[in-house]
């Protein structure tokens, strides 16, 4: 398989603004050190030749920043939409199953999008780097099939990528591109992942030592917010957490009770609407696993309703917004929390 | 501020024996906003009510909070009383500290102390509460009866009869139900038939009664005086219109083996049939699973042989879509299924029968013209074994059986055995019964004729095992009053299965939302005032639908529902709901949430222009409640993750108050 270069990703961005498809380009851009690669948006070839890198680090999910930019602002003072041209977006494909799902909740114009699939093969966790190579990281190289660290104390560390993948990409669940207008590199196939096992741990504790575990790692949040502004299906209008009418919007790190309730509120109200795209626990600047708190309610929605995955098609029910005669009874889910605790 | 009071109701003693209603009001005094604070016997009473609305005008309430029985007994009550007072009817608040506190907790300080608490949920709700106004609706005209049995089939005729006109569906070819397919009734022993087929010819012959038989209730929008309704009309392969019904199709028609479900599978019949002679209407019908023509386009005679041509191998299913003001459940019942009573020999026997096989053998209209023969030899049985509550009052085996009592097998079985001795003096007859449940008019001087005139042999205790050998059936049993084990070498053994709700209920109450118990009964308004309506406003129960029930009943509530049906249609609009499902605009993402999970269509989407900094304005898709088909449920406002969608009179705000109120 032909590993994907930021070349090709700048030679296809190229192509695109210069014969006027697109506007706008979004994709990633390379921060102080070669692992600080933050999301970016290019408005000229210059930009893109400049600025746009593709690599083991372009984890960000870019599906979400398309809302703000393909909404229908009209005004004097301003036009933010070129409706003539497209913004070009380029996504891996769990990033695609986000897109689809933002799409279902008609929160994008795929009229206004030009969407490039990008073939992934994992993308890298510098937590995991860290561990190994230690700290004082001065560069790492991921051109190569292994990954070459060089630290303060440490010339030329190699490190095999399997050993630094990210949680996500180890458990990757998907390498196909469920929506694209174009394709760099090759389309996979939905994975029978592992994905679960981490789940089942969980659900296989007492009551006590569950608690104990979450009481454990959510006492970690210092409450920045930025899993809910990374999550691409946190995009209310007005988040309730910003909304003192909302009733919840004060549940902070107060206590040890409300600490864990933002978690958990926010993992209800993207229940049934998380495609498991992980960005939540990658943007953790504590490393909070708040993927399981998602990826539990995925599983018990798989067992209750039959397989479901959230952005697999433009426009599916998900079973929690949906009703069939063949939906689990109400009293068979309380039953079966009752034999959980 | 609010200026809230607060009244508590002794109710009797039913409040005041386990709640210290002195104590609940005292404590409430303090929370915020009360400023009147005071108990009473019967707040219900004229003179409770005369009470609150003293005390509106003397302290100038602007909100009511009533400690009482349930809202669903006595809202409505004090929201007049309030309304009479000069106040709006839904500032009014009920703690229901009855059904929740006095009724379920034994200890006076346990009661006291929830009461206070419920008391201070509905203080902090009613603090938050607005003025709400009510819109009106139109009703349309017309009912709809769904199921063509004699519940049916009395509904519409009574409906029809006040001059509105009715449609029943009915799944079968046929309207007549179970009724048609029994022999004779009791207590009076008149022939079904005789009493039934008048009937369902002037179903056919009323003007303002239509009837779809051969079809399905496909999906049910709107609400109460507003249903929209999706009926199929199956394919029959025959045009309704130029059928006569002569039966020269069905003469002809090759293929002869095909299991008659009229006769319960007893004998055969056409793949082209008419039910039986008397059906309504009488308009033959093609079953697909076994015409040639149809399976594997090899056959057409019956298109040959008919006069009036009016088979039709292409006809396709065909959806209607009508609108009705009300809606009458009256989908029957099926005796359970003896797959899973093994001990009875039911599916290793052919002579070991259902009760309803036993009408059918004993009809002069059935497989065997009336004479009661084995189904295995064609032999006349000279001993009988009759066994009751099989499925029925099974609490231990729940699998298999049902909890309840099936109700009418007591009388039907002893009809049965009655009938026996009369036509056949020769034969011995015995039934096994726990108990002879007899209560209705004429009903236990029935039963009694069967054992004292008749000599039917009543045997209190129930059959253990029945095992077929040669052409005699072994039945094993106790007889409990002389305790002692009983052998009988039976010729024939009859089962009383159990009866339970068509299988077509289930999905139809979803389709309603109507509510169901447990065993798929549809659960009444109320179990003693409003036995009749669904708690679904517009949907009204008729017959065993709502519970096991004989004729004579089953007519009487069909007339009841009738009556019910024809005083909401006479009327010109009703009064809404006023706590309808509202969207804040300005929250709302337009994600279409809430439009997935509203059962009544009421929402939609438009596309709204906001006004954004530096003179923009921003276009974007945004729910839009239509009030007069909401019937605020309130599945939006959870399925909305903005908490865009909110709920009149059930807003979020006033909601968390209460909870904070309970934790507090």
């Amino acid at each position: 398989m032909q590993k994907i270069t930021s070349e090709m990703l700048i030679e296809k961005a190229t192509e695109l603004l210069t014969n006027g498809t697109v506007s706008t380009v979004l994709g990633w851009k390379k921060g102080e050190c070669d692992y600080d690669v933050s999301p970016a948006e290019f408005k000229s070839v210059e930009e893109v030749k400049n600025e746009f890198i593709y690599n083991d680090f372009s984890a960000a999910n870019l599906s979400k920043y398309l809302i703000k930019r393909t909404e229908k602002v009209h005004g004097q003072a301003l036009v933010f939409l070129n409706p003539e041209k497209k913004i070009l977006v380029f996504l891996k494909p769990c990033d695609t199953y986000s897109f689809n799902q933002l799409l279902t909740e008609h929160r994008l114009d795929r009229e206004s999008v030009y969407a490039v699939g990008v073939q992934c093969d994992g993308m890298i966790d510098i937590e995991k780097v860290k561990k190994i190579a230690g700290d004082g990281i001065l560069s790492v190289d991921c051109s190569g099939e292994d990954i070459i660290v060089k630290t303060l104390y440490n010339d030329d560390m190699t490190i095999a990528k399997a050993d630094v993948l990210a949680e996500r990409c180890v458990n990757c669940k998907s390498k196909k591109h469920v929506a694209y207008d174009e394709l760099l590199g090759e389309t996979g196939e939905v994975i029978d992942s592992n994905r679960f096992d981490e789940v089942e741990k969980l659900e296989k504790m007492t009551a006590d030592e569950r608690f104990a575990f979450w009481q454990n790692e959510l006492s970690k949040c210092i409450r920045c917010n930025a899993c809910r502004d990374a999550c691409p299906a946190c995009t209310c209008e007005k988040c309730v957490f910003d909304n003192p009418k909302s009733g919840v919007e004060n549940k902070s790190p107060a206590n040890s009770f409300e600490e864990k309730l933002f978690h958990i509120i926010r993992a209800y109200h993207v229940a049934g609407r998380c495609t498991d795209c992980g960005e939540c626990s990658r943007v953790c600047p504590q490393n909070i696993p708040l993927h399981l708190l998602n990826r539990k309610f995925i599983k018990d929605m798989n067992e209750f309703y039959g397989d479901y995955q959230a952005g697999a098609e433009v426009g599916s029910r998900a079973p929690l917004v949906n009703y069939t005669t063949s939906d689990i009874e109400p009293g068979e889910v309380f039953d079966r929390g009752d034999e959980d605790a | 501020m609010q200026r809230i009071g607060v009244f508590v109701c002794w109710c009797g003693s039913n409040i005041a024996g386990t709640v210290d209603v002195k104590v609940v009001a005292e404590a409430l005094k303090s929370e915020p906003g009360v400023v009147f604070s005071t108990d009473y016997q019967y707040m219900c009473s004229q003179a409770g009510q005369d009470l609150i609305k003293n005390a509106v005008k003397e302290h100038n309430l602007t909100g009511i909070v009533v400690c009482s029985c349930s809202p669903r007994m006595h809202e409505a009550t004090f929201r007049k009383t309030a309304s009479a007072a000069g106040l709006n009817p839904y500032m009014v608040e009920i703690a229901n500290i009855r059904e929740q506190c006095s009724w379920v907790h034994k200890e006076m300080p346990l009661g006291t102390e929830k009461a206070i608490i419920l008391g201070k949920a509905a203080v902090a709700k009613v603090s938050l509460n607005t003025p709400l106004t009510p819109g009106e609706s139109p009703v349309t005209k017309r009912a709809l009866v769904i199921g063509g049995g004699i519940a049916g089939i009395q509904t519409a005729l009574d409906i029809a009869d006040a001059g509105f006109p009715v449609d029943i569906v009915e799944k079968k070819a046929t309207i007549g139900g179970k009724m048609a397919q029994l022999d004779k009734t009791f207590p009076t022993l008149d022939c079904a038939a005789c009493i039934l087929t008048p009937k369902m010819v002037d179903v056919a012959q009323n003007e303002n009664i239509r009837i779809f038989s051969y079809s399905d209730v496909e999906e049910v929008k709107g609400f109460v005086g507003n249903f929209n309704v999706k009926i199929k009309k199956r394919a029959r392969f025959v045009d309704e219109t130029k059928c006569t019904g002569c039966g020269a199709c069905i003469e002809k028609c090759p293929q002869k083996k095909v299991p008659n479900e009229f006769n319960l599978g007893m004998d055969n019949r056409r793949a082209i049939y008419i039910p039986f002679a008397q059906a309504v209407p009488k308009v033959a019908t093609i079953d697909p699973d076994y015409c040639n023509m149809l399976k594997n386009g090899k056959c057409g005679v019956c298109s040959k042989f008919c006069a009036a041509g009016a088979i039709d191998y292409k006809q396709k299913d065909e959806i209607i879509e009508e609108k009705y003001g009300a809606i009458v459940v009256a989908t029957g019942f099926e005796p359970i299924s003896m797959d899973k009573f093994d001990e009875f020999a039911y599916s290793q026997s052919k002579d070991v029968i259902t009760s309803l096989e036993f009408e059918r053998l004993t009809n002069a209209a059935g497989p065997t013209a009336g004479k009661l023969l084995r189904p295995s030899d064609g032999k006349h049985p000279q001993k009988i074994v009759f066994v009751q509550c099989v499925g029925s009052r099974c609490s231990a085996c729940a699998e298999k059986g049902k909890e309840y009592c099936s109700k009418i097998c007591c009388m039907y079985t002893a009809k049965h055995a009655m009938l026996t001795r009369d036509k056949y003096p020769d034969t011995e007859v015995t039934v096994f019964y726990i108990d002879v449940r007899t209560p209705g008019k004429n009903f236990d001087e029935f039963q009694r004729r069967a054992v004292e005139e008749y000599g039917v042999n009543y045997v209190k205790g129930m059959v253990g095992k029945i095992t077929p050998e040669g052409d005699k059936l072994k039945v094993r049993a106790s007889d409990l009053i002389a305790n002692k084990q009983i052998n009988i070498d039976a010729d024939l053994v009859v089962l009383a299965a159990a009866i339970e709700p068509d299988k077509s209920a289930r999905p139809l109450a979803t389709m309603l939302t109507a509510s169901m118990d447990t065993n798929d009964f549809f659960t009444e308004a109320h179990p003693k005032l409003r036995p009749v309506e669904s708690p679904t406003a517009g949907v009204f129960l008729s017959g065993t639908c709502q519970g096991p029930k004989d004729i004579p009943e089953t007519v009487s509530q069909a007339g009841a529902a009738a009556s019910k049906v024809i005083g909401l249609l006479q009327k010109n609009k009703l009064m809404g709901n006023p706590c309808v499902a509202s969207s804040n605009q300005l929250m709302c993402n337009g994600c279409s949430s809430c439009e997935r999970v509203c059962p009544y269509g009421a929402i939609s989407y438009e596309d709204k222009e906001f006004p954004g900094p530096n003179r923009t304005v921003k276009t974007r898709r945004v729910a839009v409640v239509n009030p007069a088909v909401c019937q605020g449920c309130g599945a939006c406002t959870v399925a909305c993750p903005s908490g865009a969608m909110d709920l009149n009179g059930f807003m979020n705000t006033q909601i968390m108050a209460e909870v904070d109120a309970i934790c507090k």
